[in-house]
């Protein structure tokens, strides 16, 4: 379905990822963890149009995405929920949902995702009509993943969900993941929470400085030696 | 915590007008407005109507209009879509200077008449005054995206910056464009005048037909208030907040950012242009001096003051500043020099009030008069829970006019 190949991005003279290659399969979570500055975001990034490539390509159901502008990446089928969330603070979480639909035109469907998303998120129906940026940190990622939704994505792109949550919330967005993956989107996961991401992933990739490091099947790289020692604090 | 509870609760805002209150509040205003000054005031006592001269002239209330006009087109590209643009007064050039070519006997080396009341064996180009407005639109709405399709990439200081050499780069063509290889587009500094009246009904007015003039005003900033509000509670509006909000997620939404923030760069555009026009005929000419960088300044104070991205708030401080800067200054000096039997020369003074006057109001009310809603959040979200807040009462007393 995505097919990143040997690309590079640069900042600058500093390169940022130094020759990724990657596939999500339909149906798939895959996830790509490392440490900080390893490069994920970057390559999430690259993905959604939003930073130009050094070289290589990347290619989604068959056609060249890369070069693209980003919201012309959206209308092909691929939403993102960026990290730190980005919601638009003042306006009310209704609005924000709408604005995921901005490209789409059928008020049916847009109807469907949105009891779809509020379905998943009860906690956003509650709220459904208060300002988003007086929202608690895990309302707020909910919202963003709900936004990202209503764009009715056959890609989802989640940039650290669980970045700054409590656990609870933790657990808690890990499962609707699932949940979303279930009712048939593929999802290309970062995540710094190496664990939790191997644990709902079916195949990962290890980010080390702009180079995959190790790829394969989640429950195996849940017990490589070298991904315990370096990112599961074994 | 009593305490606290209630300063809560005097946060909310307040259930606000609907956009029909306000419309059917702005159309009776200007119906009344135009009565008074066309049935009543000439059966009133000679010392009223002296007075009423002085501080509000008829003719002072259309200049103000046409401020509205262009004031609600900065709106857009700066209330709506966040994008600073201080070089607003090159629209208006290019506005005034469309009425110049195309309802005068400037290009005298032409005669082509076409719906305009003005007598036929005058030579130059004299087309109506509506053809006008709507040819004076669609070129600056060209020049909009002409100037906005290279820079509209920057990022804000750095587009307010570009836009600022637009807006002195265009005046400046006009001072010089008397000879263009031979050519001579806008007469230098000598300007074009005089400009053709409007015709209307098969009537010319004359310069003394104010009434008339008013209601056309009234009726081109109704128009931009119609446009405005309808392109804000549409999709195109939508974009505009979200970019304004953040673009990075806007795009990530699927907002198209150049079309998006060029299709607010054009509207303004337009309404520069019928803004052009209109002040064309109001003083009757177009005077390569007068488009200065203080009109890009005092159009953004309007928008400002008023309460960026509130049509009416917009409204209120283009009519606020409009009438300080023609007549309530001045007449407010002379006032009291005659009183205090004082010679101090009021309105070269301008500019130190109205700075005072903006230096306050970004102190004391950021927001503007009559704020939209979600940017007087943004103007208070760091205000600090113990209630630093100030008093939102009173709106209404400050709309005068």
């Amino acid at each position: 379905m995505l097919k990143v190949d040997k690309v590079e991005v640069a900042y600058g003279n500093i390169k940022a990822i130094k020759g990724i290659s990657l596939e999500v399969n339909k149906g798939e979570i895959v996830t790509l963890i490392g440490s900080n500055g390893a490069g994920k975001s970057t390559t999430l990034r690259a993905i959604s149009g939003l930073l130009k490539l050094k070289s290589g390509s990347i290619s989604f159901e068959g056609d060249r995405i890369d070069g693209k502008e980003g919201h012309e990446i959206v209308a092909k089928g691929i939403c993102q929920s960026p990290e730190g969330r980005r919601i638009f603070p003042r306006m009310s979480v209704s609005e924000n949902l709408d604005l995921g639909a901005f490209l789409r035109n059928d008020k049916e469907g847009i109807a469907a995702d949105r009891e779809r998303v509020l379905e998943l998120f009860p906690r956003l129906a509650e709220r459904i009509n208060q300002k988003a940026g007086t929202m608690s940190g895990g309302e707020q990622q909910m919202l963003a993943v709900g936004r990202a939704l209503m764009g009715n994505p056959s890609l989802l792109l989640l940039d650290e969900p669980s970045m700054g949550l409590a656990p609870v919330l933790v657990d808690m967005i890990f499962e609707t993941i699932t949940k979303i993956n279930e009712q048939g989107t593929t999802i290309l996961l970062v995540e710094q929470n190496a664990l939790a991401a191997l644990n709902v992933a079916d195949r990962a990739y290890v980010l080390e400085s702009g180079n995959i490091k190790l790829s394969g099947n989640a429950k195996d790289l849940i017990s490589d030696p070298e991904v315990t020692k370096a990112y599961l604090g074994g | 915590m009593a305490i606290i509870t209630r300063k809560k609760a005097s946060k909310k805002p307040r259930a606000p007008f609907s956009q029909r209150t306000w419309s059917i509040g702005f159309f009776s205003l200007a119906v009344l407005i135009y009565i008074f000054y066309t049935y009543i005031l000439p059966h009133t006592p000679d010392g009223f109507q002296s007075q009423i001269q002085t501080w509000f002239p008829p003719s002072a209330l259309n200049e103000a209009l046409v401020w509205v006009i262009a004031a609600l087109g900065l709106n857009i590209v700066v209330g709506y879509a966040g994008l600073l643009d201080l070089g607003f007064v090159a629209f208006w050039a290019i506005g005034g200077y469309t009425a110049g070519w195309f309802m005068s006997g400037f290009f005298n080396q032409w005669n082509f008449h076409f719906g305009s009341e003005s007598a036929k064996v005058i030579p130059g180009i004299h087309l109506s005054f509506w053809l006008v407005l709507v040819i004076g639109a669609l070129i600056c709405a060209f020049f909009g995206i002409v100037i906005g399709a290279p820079t509209l990439r920057l990022k804000s200081d750095y587009l307010a910056i570009v836009t600022l050499g637009f807006g002195e780069i265009i005046p400046q063509i006009f001072v010089n464009g008397e000879n263009i290889h031979g050519f001579n587009l806008s007469n230098g500094t000598k300007g074009i005048s005089p400009v053709d009246s409007i015709g209307i009904f098969g009537k010319r007015l004359g310069p003394f037909d104010l009434n008339y003039k008013y209601m056309i005003f009234v009726a081109m900033a109704a128009f931009m208030v119609f446009i405005s509000l309808r392109l804000r509670s549409g999709r195109l509006g939508r974009a505009w907040l979200a970019i304004r909000e953040d673009e990075l997620a806007a795009s990530m939404m699927g907002v198209p950012l150049m079309k998006t923030k060029l299709a607010a760069y054009a509207v303004g555009a337009i309404s520069g242009g019928l803004a052009g026009v209109a002040y064309a005929t109001h003083v009757n000419g177009i005077f390569a001096e007068r488009f200065q960088f203080s009109i890009s300044i005092i159009l953004l104070a309007m928008v400002v003051l008023g309460g960026m991205g509130n049509v009416w708030g917009v409204m209120v401080g283009a009519l606020l500043i409009a009438w300080v800067n023609s007549t309530g200054l001045p007449a407010f000096g002379n006032e009291i020099n005659s009183t205090f039997n004082t010679n101090i020369n009021f309105p070269s003074y301008t500019f130190l009030i109205f700075g005072a006057l903006l230096i306050l109001m970004m102190l004391f009310r950021r927001e503007g008069i009559l704020p939209e809603s979600r940017l007087k959040l943004l103007m208070h979200e760091n205000d600090d829970e113990s209630g630093n807040e100030q008093p939102h009462d009173e709106i209404s007393e400050e709309e005068d006019l």
